[in-house]
């Protein structure tokens, strides 16, 4: 289901920064430009993915769409009404409609409370809980929804491997009801075999609930597995966006080359068949970004212009996939 | 003097001693590398694959211990050695890099002094000859301006950068093997082709035998000759990797291969999880290890605990297999 929806999430010219201090009496130096204007549209009921590597801003744009961080201008529209703008009661109303998930079940979930109180928290804080029966009930369900035994909700998530935390993790972003859910790398502490377990539930609630996903994640081949659309994203700015196969099958962008062909494929014949462009150098600064397109420092293609112009995402566009460059891959 | 082997593990067993209990981190691993050939060992964590690079190193924390069998290195039983004799060939004949080189740095130090420190020690280089032969080894591992950058500290280098840093610092005295533990599980996957690209180079070039433990089947599929897939202390699959991928032995193995997604899938297939939890190392199930999560398990995988035996091309740890089925659903 590839973009048919509603627009749900709209992100215009999104920026945020985050100030550099130095000295001792802490004198803003910079800027680290984490997010440094953004346009990107998330559709009702699909799985939009976000990949760059670390550092590229992808947390913080997650994190900015559901003001978890202060972005610092721009605007980000729900169900076309802008959140950044919102007083702190109309925000709480907004909020419970969006959710997050986090990448490390082990440091998201307080090991002083019980699987009951952590779940059942949300639903305390937007008092969706009417008597202790209801959260109980509710807790009970919401366990049971994501493939474990409600005998669990007395336990502490010490007791718990990687996946089942992930799992209660999940419960607790489903408490609230949500319709719009951030899923921050929500695979990559777990081992191999646990991974595809949360991502087949993912899968499964999402058609079960009606869920609308943005799926950040470094490893494109699960991105690609689960989104129908794929933003990718350098230095704080989207270079692409298109659906999933599309991308995969005809990149256009340099990086979104090299970063599929750096991506190792689990067939020993192929893969050592495969060509590779292999980068120069490392991923530029955000706190003192190349002029023009970014990523130029590394790039194979890069000519003069790229130096003294910044290519906007519409420079390639073949009406759902976008990319940002001048010299784009055939 | 010639060898049979490069490298041989035989009945390897290396205990942890912890508050909870003793857990068998490695419980009888034998395997063989010879020279020039690159070994893969895969497994997840817990599965026992670092400690037995450590054993090999006798670099185990202070809780572990070998209790059983022997390491022979170029016919030196290595586990026999006197500490002395195994500072000797830790950092000369064998070199080991890790998963994280922001850790394994030393802060204080100049990268060029750190790099040479090897050579200072097993060469009986000087100060200056050792920082003029890092030199050399940062312009060998494609460090650029490496007459500037050896002057450096470590925190002035990216992760890549570093990553590059300790591998010229394990290969300054030639050595015969290489131990690379997860050295890109750190590292983006850009940097990670890059490193993967110069390890292959560096085998090519200098013949280095290599052990190269990671998680990730792709790494093993484009960088080994043969795999060793660990799971629970032991190993349950080894063979030649283009085999093992092919025609996988063991169901652990298979059940991995096939949940994993994979960037060339052409469709939208569910994933087809492994079922449960890695095994606790505390309490192993008896019989089989991997018995309670396998889709293929007979009544005797839980009640007798199969040996390694050849399977068709490999070796594999697994009944079923074993009396001739092949793997399929």
């Amino acid at each position: 289901m590839s973009g048919q929806g509603q627009p749900l999430v709209e992100v215009r010219g999104l920026k945020t920064w985050f100030p550099v201090r130095s000295g001792v009496v802490g004198r803003v130096a910079g800027h680290v430009r984490a997010v440094d204007g953004v346009d990107l549209t998330v559709y009702e009921g699909e799985t939009l993915g976000l990949v760059g590597e670390s550092g590229c801003g992808k947390s913080t744009l997650g994190r900015s769409i559901l003001r978890l961080v202060e972005p610092t201008a721009g605007e980000v529209r729900f169900k076309g009404k802008d959140v950044l703008r919102l007083g702190s009661r109309a925000m709480r109303g907004i909020r419970r409609q969006m959710a997050m998930i986090f990448q490390d079940p082990f440091a998201s979930l307080d090991p002083r409370q019980s699987v009951e109180d952590i779940i059942g928290e949300a639903l305390d804080i937007h008092h969706l809980a009417g008597t202790r029966r209801q959260r109980r009930a509710r807790v009970t369900e919401l366990l049971e929804l994501v493939g474990m035994s409600p005998d669990f909700a007395s336990q502490y998530p010490h007791e718990f491997s990687g996946g089942q935390r992930q799992r209660i993790g999940i419960a607790r972003a489903l408490a609230v009801d949500p319709t719009f859910i951030v899923c921050d790398e929500p695979i990559s502490a777990l081992d191999v075999s646990i991974q595809a377990q949360i991502i087949n539930l993912l899968e499964r609630l999402q058609e079960q609930l009606h869920l609308t996903y943005l799926f950040i994640a470094h490893d494109l081949s699960v991105v690609k597995h689960i989104s129908d659309r794929i933003a990718v994203m350098y230095v704080g700015k989207i270079v692409e966006v298109s659906p999933a196969k599309e991308l995969y099958r005809n990149p256009k962008h340099p990086y979104t080359g090299s970063l599929l062909s750096a991506i190792p494929i689990p067939e020993p014949v192929l893969e050592r068949q495969r060509q590779r462009i292999i980068l120069k150098g490392d991923v530029a600064s955000p706190v003192d970004p190349p002029s023009g397109c970014r990523f130029r420092t590394r790039c194979f293609k890069a000519q003069p212009r790229c130096a003294e112009a910044e290519p906007g995402l519409d420079t390639v566009n073949l009406g759902p996939h976008q990319a940002a460059c001048f010299y784009p891959m055939s | 003097m010639a060898f049979a082997h490069l490298l041989e593990l035989d009945n390897l067993q290396t205990h942890l001693k912890l508050r909870r209990g003793t857990v068998r981190a490695v419980d009888g691993v034998s395997f063989a590398v010879d020279g020039g050939e690159t070994l893969g060992i895969v497994g997840e964590s817990g599965s026992g694959k670092s400690m037995t690079a450590l054993s090999i190193m006798r670099l185990l924390p202070r809780s572990g211990s070998i209790v059983g069998g022997k390491v022979t290195f170029k016919g030196r039983v290595l586990t026999d050695l006197s500490e002395d004799e195994m500072e000797a060939i830790r950092g000369g004949e064998i070199a080991m890099i890790f998963q994280d080189p922001m850790t394994s740095l030393n802060p204080v130090f100049r990268t060029g002094w750190q790099v040479g420190e090897p050579l200072r020690i097993h060469r009986h280089l000087g100060s200056t000859a050792s920082i003029k032969a890092a030199v050399d080894l940062f312009k060998k591992v494609g460090i650029p301006e490496a007459r500037r950058r050896v002057s450096q500290f470590p925190h002035m280098f990216s992760g890549g950068m570093r990553q590059r840093a300790m591998i010229a610092m394990g290969l300054s005295t030639g050595p015969s093997l290489l131990i690379a533990d997860e050295p890109t599980t750190a590292l983006d996957v850009t940097i990670q082709a890059q490193i993967l690209e110069l390890l292959r180079g560096l085998n090519r070039e200098y013949g280095t035998a290599t052990i190269l433990i990671t998680h990730n089947l792709g790494v093993v599929a484009g960088m080994c000759d043969r795999v060793v897939v660990m799971y629970a202390g032991r190993i349950v699959e080894e063979g030649r990797t283009d085999d093992v991928f092919a025609h996988p032995e063991h169901p652990y193995t298979w059940s991995l291969l096939r949940s994993i997604p994979r960037l060339d899938a052409e469709g939208h297939e569910p994933l087809k999880p492994i079922e449960g939890s890695p095994p606790d190392m505390m309490r192993l199930p008896t019989g089989c290890k991997f018995q309670p999560r396998c889709p293929f398990a007979i009544p005797r995988c839980s009640s007798e605990e199969p040996a390694l035996s050849s399977v068709r091309r490999q070796q594999s740890r697994c009944w079923v297999t074993q009396s001739g089925t092949e793997l399929a659903g």
